[in-house]
């Protein structure tokens, strides 16, 4: 079936404009007898949940943290892209979304991607009257840096903390609306089923993670904000609860999985150490301005860094890209990261290259270095044991994010009426990879500017308190959460979840990772059903579903991600063709560039769950582009 | 390396809770206390037995989730390090490490090392916020800002609520905690307006959650991950102090 993103006519610069000209609105007095549920508290949901509430709606807000403030968006370091043209030194609206489409490699939507450009400057303004303290210049203006995949600074900052500081203020906008009395605040509560009632979301199922009590909560429309998937590769950055769970249910329930094998493999974490590791730890690719990358020229040389002489050294990203050099995107600074280890050139453990600061510390003094990214040392030397400013740092890619997500219309609305997909968990806007400094936008631009006008003009077209959670619907879905938690505490297995994690995340790296090919996708297909039929004879999840139980939490996460995994597969082996974070290894230039093919796959692949062992039905969206010309990829 | 693990263990928030002797063996120094743990967990739960529980999540020491006292001081041994990113390489084989939750009346123990922090929230609900709705903004540089109060409206920003200060503190006081926030806005222009109205309604709400009053001890300025220092506590006390003669003239 071919799908219609519905975006609106007309030249690119107006479409949004027009958009919500024509958008429906709800009477101000109206307002207050719709509810909406918001899912998940990051970047996302809670400017949402905020905006939602100050223009009168009700609010009912769902984390699995222990406090809203705790949402995974708080570790983004970085900063955040906006195309304020503050330095003057040639930024536009048109030049970020140009920077931003070509960055993902010419899979995202054109419309989407102008609007969240034009939405960028917005977001400062209200970041900066919320209080957010961004970086200032001794004239108290903003201060801008450079970041990878553009050649203009338009980042701002806080320190290597800003998506803890644009949290911080999206979480105490949704306090203030706590207090009125318009949001309504679940904490340690996951979600762990949609109610889709008449074909509309309508309601979610949750579980009490502190009672471990199933409870029901309907409302007018649905917001998923719950983030990225990318820990089904076990080991990420992401937080330790973030899971696929909320979209999958939702999946599951009807709402289409769009290119789920766009996953970012960001190029500067610290290295791996051994089989006990839970998480990987992402170094701020603002690091990336100063720092120059190297591996040794020579295989097997096991000389310290300090001791390689500059003529044995390979500084790769600046020889093969010398226009961007150290800044390259991040898929591509990954590629070329495991190239060089897979050459036998790593340093550490083998699964590291050299990120050397001396010449920056020559040139500017280690003061400034220290000033620039000081926290960030101190937490490599923490995690390592190494001190950065007399020795390099050892650097190695890791996942981090997900570009794909639930499919959404130019309306953020999902195939399924009345459910919204905000932030990460939504696939819309980075195509097939995200430059660094843009998540933050994105998912600020989806819940303080679009969401707001979007659902609007989904909830004028329906009626308020439609359904409630006496009907069979809603008792159903809760049975169906009951009883899956049932069946995970019966297995009594000998394996724990950790063990299914750690297999499961081994196929994804190995067969589904940087480089997958028809042959390893072919063979992760075969794996992932074997595993799961082990993991639901074999898995002991010990205690009660009556209680504060955090092994169960993690084995529904696990049994989502069983599936999940093989659906990402599945949607790689399916395009077979390299873009941005999606390698095939069939499909690259001599030099190892990635090869795109447009006539075949310009489009987004939106799965419908197949149901069961079945296998899902593939739904196309055409991509057009209308304003930027489909070129090569070339940051040379 | 080998340790002994004094672990507090508590069934619910009216069990009375007893500290429980567990061993970890082949603990490698380059493991984060957490991961140390896990591997502790996996033992119990093949050997049939409830594993700890424990609160983390992003593990590397911002979302302020992770919350454990270790031999007596919240975060561990390690200046302004959280639990998750204090690595085994600080202790040494054969070491007794006892293992305990945030204690503090606002902070009840749902469970073993996990406590409800939930009052934190209430007093960032109470005021901690400028009351700017979505839009209608001016431009982000309209507002100039002195970099230096910038930088220290950052230094206080930078706390992630985790609530060592309060563990830390004989009183379980959230001083240092309320006065980061106040003082955050209390620096910037855009926090002025609400500046007095601020200072007293989350003092207010800190007093009616059950934490205490500061008497100068600063274990709150030593165990905080952060490194906030005490002089916001002052600034929090020079706020106050502002505020009320304008509150008695309402």
């Amino acid at each position: 079936m071919i799908l219609d993103g519905k975006c609106p006519s007309g030249p690119l610069k107006d479409k949004w404009d027009n958009h919500r000209r024509d958008l429906k609105l709800v009477n101000p007095a109206n307002k207050r007898k719709y509810t909406v549920l918001v899912v998940g508290t990051g970047l996302a949901g809670a400017s949402a949940a905020a905006s939602l509430a100050e223009l009168g709606y009700n609010v009912e807000a769902f984390c699995y943290q222990d406090s809203p403030r705790r949402a995974h968006s708080i570790a983004a370091q970085g900063g955040i892209n906006a195309a304020k043209n503050y330095p003057n030194d040639g930024d536009s609206i048109f030049r970020l979304f140009q920077d931003t489409i070509k960055g993902g490699d010419f899979r995202a939507r054109e419309a989407n991607v102008y609007r969240l450009a034009q939405i960028s400057n917005n977001i400062i303004d209200q970041c900066v009257a919320q209080g957010v303290p961004f970086a200032r210049d001794y004239a108290g203006y903003l201060e801008n840096r450079s970041f990878g995949g553009a050649q203009v600074s338009r980042t701002f900052f806080a320190r290597g903390q800003t998506g803890q500081q644009l949290l911080l203020g999206a979480y105490q906008a949704f306090s203030r609306q706590v207090q009125a009395g318009k949001i309504r605040v679940h904490a340690r509560t996951e979600m762990l089923d949609l109610v889709v009632v008449d074909g509309e979301a309508k309601g979610i199922t949750v579980r009490n993670l502190v009672t471990g009590e199933v409870q029901c909560h309907a409302g007018d429309a649905v917001v998923l904000a719950s983030g990225g998937y990318v820990n089904v590769y076990n080991l990420s950055t992401n937080a330790m609860g973030s899971s696929v769970t909320a979209a999958w249910r939702a999946h599951k329930k009807g709402a289409y999985f769009a290119n789920p094998c766009y996953t970012q493999i960001h190029p500067t974490c610290i290295p791996v150490t051994g089989d006990h590791q839970s998480k990987l730890t992402l170094m701020s690719e603002s690091l990336r301005n100063d720092g120059r990358i190297w591996v040794p020229k020579n295989k097997g040389d096991q000389r310290p860094a300090h001791q390689i002489p500059e003529d044995d050294r390979d500084y790769y990203l600046e020889r093969k890209y010398p226009s961007f050099g150290n800044l390259a995107p991040r898929d591509i600074a990954s590629r070329a990261a495991k190239q060089a280890c897979d050459a036998g050139l790593g340093v550490g453990t083998g699964r590291g290259v050299y990120l050397d600061f001396a010449d920056a510390i020559e040139r500017l003094g280690e003061d400034t270095i220290r000033a620039r990214y000081g926290n960030l040392f101190d937490m490599y030397q923490r995690i390592t044991g190494e001190d950065a400013y007399g020795q390099p740092m050892r650097i190695y890619p890791a996942l981090h994010y997900a570009m794909g997500g639930l499919w959404v219309d130019y309306n953020l609305q999902s195939n399924v009426p009345g459910l919204f997909v905000l932030g990460e968990a939504n696939f819309s806007d980075h195509g097939a990879n995200r430059l660094g400094a843009s998540a933050l936008m994105q998912g600020l631009a989806d819940g303080y500017f679009i969401a707001p006008y979007t659902i609007a003009d989904y909830l004028a077209r329906t009626e308020p308190g439609k359904v409630s959670i006496k009907g069979d619907e809603f008792r159903d879905s809760a049975a169906q959460v009951e009883g899956l938690s049932n069946k995970l505490l019966a297995v009594n297995g000998r394996k724990t979840v950790n063990d299914f994690h750690r297999e499961l995340g081994h196929i994804m790296w190995e067969d589904v990772g940087m480089a997958r090919s028809k042959e390893s996708l072919t063979a992760a297909v075969e794996k992932i059903p074997a595993l799961r039929e082990e993991f639901w004879n074999n898995v002991r999840v010990p205690g009660s579903g009556a209680d504060l139980n955090q092994e169960l939490e993690k084995a529904g996460r696990m049994a989502d991600y069983l599936e999940f995994g093989e659906l990402l597969a599945r949607d790689a082996l399916n395009r077979d063709e390299s873009c941005g974070g999606h390698f095939r290894v069939e499909h690259q230039t001599e030099e190892g560039e990635a090869v795109r093919h447009d006539d075949d796959f310009s489009y987004v692949a939106a799965w419908e769950y197949g149901g069961g062992e079945k296998t899902p039905k593939l739904h196309k969206e055409p991509l057009t582009f209308e304003n930027i010309e489909l070129a090569v990829r070339s940051y040379k | 390396m080998n340790l002994t693990l004094h672990v507090w263990r508590q069934q619910g928030p009216d069990d009375k809770g007893q500290l429980e002797r567990h061993q970890a063996t082949d603990v490698s120094p380059d493991m984060s206390f957490l991961e140390m743990l896990d591997e502790v967990n996996e033992a119990l739960i093949k050997e049939g037995r409830e594993p700890i529980v424990f609160d983390h999540d992003c593990r590397e020491g911002i979302c302020g989730t992770c919350s454990q006292v270790i031999n007596g001081q919240p975060h561990g041994p390690q200046a302004e390090t959280t639990v998750c990113q204090l690595h085994m390489r600080q202790f040494k084989d054969g070491d007794e490490i006892y293992i305990e939750p945030w204690r503090a009346r606002a902070f009840p123990v749902l469970k073993d090392l996990i406590v409800d922090r939930t009052a934190m929230d209430r007093i960032v609900e109470a005021g901690g916020y400028v009351s700017v709705s979505t839009g209608g903004v001016p431009d982000a540089n309209a507002i100039l800002i002195p970099k230096d109060d910038a930088d220290t409206a950052m230094d206080a920003a930078e706390c992630i609520g985790c609530g060592a200060c309060v563990a830390a503190c004989p009183n379980g006081s959230a001083m240092l905690f309320v006065s980061a926030k106040v003082g955050q806005l209390a620096k910037l222009p855009q926090g002025r307006p609400e500046a007095a109205s601020r200072v007293c309604a989350m003092t207010e709400t800190m007093l009616n959650e059950g934490f205490g009053n500061c008497s100068n001890h600063y274990e709150c300025e030593a165990s905080c991950p952060k490194g906030i220092s005490v002089k916001f506590i002052a600034m929090l006390n020079r706020e106050y102090l502002k505020a009320l003669p304008k509150l008695k003239i309402k």
